[in-house]
């Protein structure tokens, strides 16, 4: 995953609201809600790497480097198993934030 | 031959036109052209209160009727190609285009189809003005809507059944919302279980507030946070299509709405008194 691009899938609705991200897959109707981690992460995950938004994690939240490798690492591919997020060989166009 | 029997067979042979029915519901009207007589007959039990057959309709369908392929409860799927709709369930097949405004269903003789089409043709003309159909059953009272909205088994009808004297039941099931340029209103509906004798009211009124629903051991009005009435009432808002545009047309058009009207928790026990604390 680490040389991968990380971005936000093509069909979802989502909003950040009170502090957390809700998110509609238009597929199903299925909705999704994000902490504020989680909602910290789905901001980033605009076709940065795994190393990108672990660091962005750091400059954020007191946690080592390790540790939010990792957390960033389990929390991409829970996304990503449910089609909220994909991953990419190539780096897609950054959405503007 | 004599030119007098000779025009008695003819005038044997005049049917009268099958009657069409105009149905109205949240000022939208939706005539339907019915290819053989009874259908306005055989709809009317149902939609007495939302007729007008003076209204100038929105949409016209000519409504072939016809033996069901499958059963009726079988999951609709709805499709976009263009500017056409389409819908296909067991009961019903229907297309419509959204640039003439006319459309063709093929459909029992039966409310039941209608009724299907009838919410899926107005999900989807609510949702380009910011409204939507929701899992819930509305109540008007002094002059304004409230919306009680819950699955299944958690009280809906229970509640409006339970207003004080004077109230206006808008809808037992399915609510109808619509913004306008001073707010939303809530709009009488007669989507309404089948087993269940229709007695919504053809009236609106200002929205309110909404109440999800809960039964417990007291009557209790909780607060609940923006993102617990967000996700709260996207579980309730009728859908019907993995359309992405429109999936997300709703999506944001859900969260105006709650970002605009109150959305309470009602904890209630089945008793008149619980309607002290609506307001």
């Amino acid at each position: 995953m680490s040389e991968q691009f990380i971005a936000r899938g093509p069909t979802l609705a989502y909003r950040m609201l009170g502090g957390e991200t809700i998110i509609m897959s238009a597929g199903d109707s299925t909705l999704f809600s994000l902490d504020e981690v989680g909602s910290f992460i789905w901001q980033k995950a605009d076709g940065r790497t795994l190393d990108s938004i672990a660091a962005d994690i750091c400059e954020e939240y007191d946690v080592t480097p390790e540790v939010a490798r990792r957390d960033a690492e389990e929390f991409v591919a829970a996304l990503v198993s449910r089609g909220l997020l994909v991953l990419s060989q190539e780096q897609p166009v950054r959405e503007k934030s | 031959m004599s030119s007098s029997a000779a025009v008695a067979v003819q005038a044997s042979e005049i049917h009268p036109a099958p009657a069409s029915a105009t149905i109205e519901i949240g000022g939208t009207a939706i005539r339907f052209c019915p290819d053989r007589t009874g259908f306005a007959d055989a709809i009317v039990p149902r939609y007495a209160a939302f007729l007008n057959n003076q209204a100038r309709p929105r949409y016209e369908f000519e409504v072939s009727l016809r033996t069901a392929a499958a059963p009726a409860d079988a999951e609709p799927r709805l499709s976009r190609s263009g500017s056409i709709w389409s819908i296909e369930r067991g009961d019903l097949q229907a297309d419509w285009d959204v640039r003439s405004h006319r459309g063709h269903a093929r459909q029992e003789f039966s409310a039941y189809s209608t009724d299907a089409l009838l919410r899926i043709v107005h999900t989807l003309l609510l949702v380009e003005e910011g409204g939507f159909l929701l899992h819930a059953s509305s109540v008007a009272r002094n002059g304004r809507a409230f919306l009680f909205a819950g699955i299944s088994g958690a009280g809906k009808t229970t509640i409006s059944r339970l207003a004080p004297r004077g109230a206006i039941l808008l809808s037992d099931e399915i609510s109808y919302v619509r913004a306008g340029k001073n707010g939303y209103c809530a709009h009488g509906t007669p989507f309404t279980s089948f087993d269940l004798q229709p007695r919504a009211e053809n009236i609106s009124a200002p929205l309110g507030g909404v109440y999800l629903l809960e039964k417990g051991p007291e009557n209790r009005i909780d607060a609940v946070d923006e993102s617990t009435a967000a996700r709260s009432l996207l579980r309730n808002v009728l859908f019907f299509t993995k359309d992405a545009g429109f999936v997300n047309h709703l999506f944001e058009a859900a969260l105006e709405f709650v970002s605009r009207i109150p959305v309470r928790k009602l904890i209630f026990t089945p008793e008149e008194r619980v309607w002290d604390m609506i307001r």
